[in-house]
């Protein structure tokens, strides 16, 4: 049998992974990929706990139907930004964009 | 060692191969191939959790939408042949926080006392459907909203400013 501490090792390796791909990378598009990667790890824990610890209740694969929404809102948006800032720039490195920092 | 349990290991390493392409890759398309890997093993990790709807959703959703979406902004921010680093400079930095948050993650798993777990049952469609559309109906709806304004939203941000 499947043991929580299992999916729960994985759901971490997975989201360390993507911590690094999101702090590693200067390609705006890499950076969305590796959110993606964390936000399934993500997932992965909700549906894990709420499978194994509190079946009759629903709310952590609700959740993790909620998150796939909102993540699917979330990389249209970015990924329309990445194309504007494309189309200013010719560039989509995110250390070139430094109009805005301090 | 139970057969479910080899299957899981299997696609585990997977899951963990297509990250480990995902964030190492030095072309973008080959980086976007590996997470379409990665997003289906965790569809199949679904399966194994006993959520076939999640599974479902997974594949077409990450399967079928967003590699795609991914793909073309890919096509339209060629930026020709000189492509430069993929990696930012801080690429060590990086490597030390992600080792340090999995160092973190880890030691909890371990030394929690997680309760004692139920044994799993499939999660049926028509309880999901019944619990999604009573108890989180607001949720919903309001998540269908921000679709709508996250769908325009995108639209007015990628269109080209001398077609007003």
């Amino acid at each position: 049998m499947i043991e929580l501490e299992y999916v729960l090792f994985l759901s971490a390796v997975l989201f360390s992974l993507g911590l690094f791909g999101v702090l590693a990378r200067r390609n705006a598009v890499m950076i969305l990929l590796a959110i993606e990667l964390m936000l399934n790890a993500v997932n992965i824990n909700l549906v894990a706990f709420t499978v194994y610890l509190s079946p009759d209740l629903l709310v952590g694969i609700i959740f993790a139907i909620f998150i796939i929404t909102v993540a699917a809102a979330e990389l249209a948006l970015a990924l329309a930004i990445v194309l504007r800032l494309y189309r200013t720039r010719s560039s989509v490195n995110v250390d070139e964009v430094n109009l805005m920092r301090w | 060692m139970s057969p479910l349990l080899a299957i899981y290991i299997v696609v585990s390493v997977m899951a963990v191969a297509g990250g480990l392409g995902t964030v190492l890759a030095r072309n973008v398309v080959y980086a976007s191939l590996f997470l379409l890997l990665s997003l289906l093993s965790v569809a199949g990790i679904y399966v194994l959790l006993f959520s076939p709807f999640l599974a479902l959703v997974q594949v077409l959703i990450y399967g079928g939408a967003i590699i795609i979406v991914v793909l073309f902004a890919l096509m339209l921010t060629r930026q020709g042949d000189e492509t430069g680093s993929l990696d930012s400079p801080q690429k060590p930095l990086a490597a030390v926080a992600g080792l340090a948050a999995l160092g973190v993650l880890i030691a909890t798993i371990v030394v929690n006392k997680w309760p004692p777990s139920v044994d799993p049952e499939p999660v049926g469609f028509e309880k999901l459907g019944a619990t999604l559309f009573t108890q989180w109906a607001v949720p919903f709806e309001i998540a269908s909203v921000l679709l709508l304004v996250a769908l325009i939203g995108a639209i007015v941000i990628a269109r080209p400013e001398d077609s007003q």
